[in-house]
């Protein structure tokens, strides 16, 4: 059975609808992202599943639960980040961490997740005088301070500088291993590609496709792309001819050569042929970036 | 669990600075500056028979009540709910109810810890008697607690953030102090003023005190009119209250 089985998902605020119709389900272990542009209905969609809101339609079970009924139960056994929410101004820390593992009976131990989190230094400071990172941080640490069998992240490292985006990344990988199934939120490629083992691509209240991070980016046609700088002026009609070409353009003094699988062995051997010396050769294989593209005809950002 | 939340926000309400010298600080002050007055420690008929420092001490409580009340109360509840305070709670297994409760416990003790600072001042400083019905005069402030903290809730309730839970509660809180006799004693007023004043959450509690104060039996009428104000205040707040 599925740790998070979400069916035919059907959220609206007033006329506006943010969630049309979304379905999807969660492994126990794995970490499950969601990716999406703005307003795609991400936040709607996982705060139904921490029982935050009511759906208008469909259905949501977490371990078993129904979000909003099982309540009680749930916020035992869910950890949650939340995209907004800040602590009191003046708490401290320390105390914030203290206080909410004592919300729970068996809470992991506060002084810990701090030193891996990185906010060691900052135990005894105001939550209002924190960075913006820092504050990231604190509440990653809130979502895992009652050892949740379950973590919702929503946004995890909107805001935290690459190093510290690579030390949660590290972090998460972590926390997973110990057993604990993740819901990532991310508008990060990079960080989908990284840590998830499967993605749900979001679009306009829709899931558009569901896959590992390697599938989505195989059903986009797999396309090779060979940059390279020839030493002579090089004609296109060369490289055209091979059938593993598909198209060449030429900006300034760079040659950029797309199509498929052997791309790059075809093309290495004309211009050796030809006695081209072929400079700053690149070879670039379609991403995830271009597989969201193609499934939702636009970028992330 | 309850006792660490109430023992944190006691941390943090002393972190402001500002607000428990407001609570604490300002009564005693006033009571101070007032009752050394020439003449103060002699009863007088513009007090309604009391003397300066006992009617200054009753007027400091009302003062801690309405500032507790009318300001603190609102300004934090809805600056918790703006800030998601209230709502990262909720996904824990502690309901953000808890909080709210954690709150009205800090403020109630600071109410007591005000009532009994002006109490044993008045009474060391100018020799002023404890209250003399001392029951009645108990009760008095716990509707008045009651009362006023009652409305503070509507206002948290319906304040989308801190800047207008503070705005909504000044808006109250200056009219209060007027209408309950602050500025003016209810003796100096104009009848018709009195009339309304004695029937305003703060006017009804500052003159049950006085009453008790002295020895006089509290106005029923009053009495009662404190008490429709919080349950009337407490089942509006208990309604319209949102967590996010
Ligand atoms: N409380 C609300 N009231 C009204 N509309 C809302 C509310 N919350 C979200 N919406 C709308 O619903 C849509 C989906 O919002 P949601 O926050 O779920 O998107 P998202 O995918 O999380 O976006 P982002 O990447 O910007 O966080 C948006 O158009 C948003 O404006
Ligand atoms: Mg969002």
């Amino acid at each position: 059975m599925p740790v998070i089985d979400v069916r035919n998902l059907h959220k609206r605020y007033g006329a506006k609808v943010a969630v049309e119709d979304v379905s999807f389900a969660v492994e126990e272990g794995e970490i499950f992202g969601v990716l999406g542009p703005n307003g795609a209905g991400k936040t709607t969609t996982v705060e139904c599943v921490e029982g935050l809101r009511t759906p208008d339609r469909g259905t949501v079970s977490v371990l078993g639960l129904d979000p909003r009924r099982d309540r009680t139960e749930l916020t035992r056994r869910l950890g949650v980040q939340l995209q907004a929410s800040e602590l009191p101004d003046k708490m401290k820390v320390g105390e914030a961490l203290e206080l909410y593992a004592s919300f729970y009976d068996r809470p992991a131990d506060p002084g810990r997740l701090i030193e891996e989190l990185g906010l060691a230094d900052q135990h005894d400071t105001r939550f209002g005088r924190l960075s913006g990172g820092q504050k990231q941080r604190v509440s990653i640490a809130l979502a895992l301070v009652g050892d949740p069998e379950v973590a919702v992240l929503d946004e995890l490292t909107t805001g935290l500088d690459p190093q510290a985006r690579r030390d949660t990344w590290r972090l998460i990988e972590g926390v997973r291993d110990r057993g604990v199934t993740i819901v990532l939120v991310t508008h990060f490629m990079e960080e989908a590609e990284r840590l998830c083992d499967r993605l749900a691509v979001i679009d306009a209240g829709r899931v558009v496709a569901v896959d590992t991070p390697a599938g989505l980016v195989s059903r986009v046609a797999p396309e090779q792309r060979v940059r390279f700088r020839p030493s002579v002026p090089l004609d296109d009609h060369l490289l055209k001819e091979l059938p593993e070409v598909r198209n060449v353009t030429k900006t300034g003094g760079q040659v950029v050569v797309t199509g498929t699988d052997g791309l790059l062995q075809a093309v290495t051997s004309v211009l050796a042929r030809n006695h081209v010396i072929a400079a700053d050769l690149r070879v670039e294989q379609s991403s995830l970036d271009d597989a969201f593209v193609a499934l939702t005809g636009r970028t992330i950002d | 669990m309850l006792a660490k939340l109430t023992y944190l926000e006691l941390k943090l309400f002393t972190r402001e600075i500002i607000t428990p010298v407001l609570v604490l600080l300002l009564p005693l002050a006033l009571l101070l500056g007032f009752g050394y007055l020439p003449g103060g420690n002699k009863a007088q008929q513009a007090l309604g028979g009391q003397t300066t420092p006992e009617y200054m001490a009753a007027l400091g409580v009302g003062l801690t009540l309405t500032v507790l009340g009318l300001s603190i109360l609102p300004a934090t509840l809805a600056g918790y709910r703006e800030k998601g305070v209230l709502r990262r709670m909720a996904t824990t297994p502690v309901r953000p109810a808890y909080l709210l409760i954690a709150q009205l416990l800090l403020y109630v003790a600071a109410a007591f810890v005000s009532v009994a600072l002006m109490i044993i001042a008045a009474r060391v400083l100018f020799g002023t008697p404890v209250p003399e019905r001392f029951p009645a005069f108990v009760g008095t402030v716990v509707l008045g607690i009651g009362a006023l903290f009652g409305i503070g809730l509507v206002v948290a309730a319906v304040a989308p953030g801190a800047k207008a839970g503070n705005l909504i509660g000044m808006v109250l809180f200056f009219p209060s102090l007027f209408l309950g006799g602050v500025y003016i004693p209810r003796e100096q007023m104009p009848s018709a003023l009195r009339a309304v004043g004695d029937y305003t959450p703060l006017g009804a509690t500052l003159k049950t005190m006085r009453d008790s104060w002295m020895g006089a039996e509290p106005h029923l009428a009053q009495l009662a009119i404190m008490a429709a104000y919080a349950v009337a205040a407490g089942l509006t707040a208990a309604r319209l209250f949102r967590w996010e």
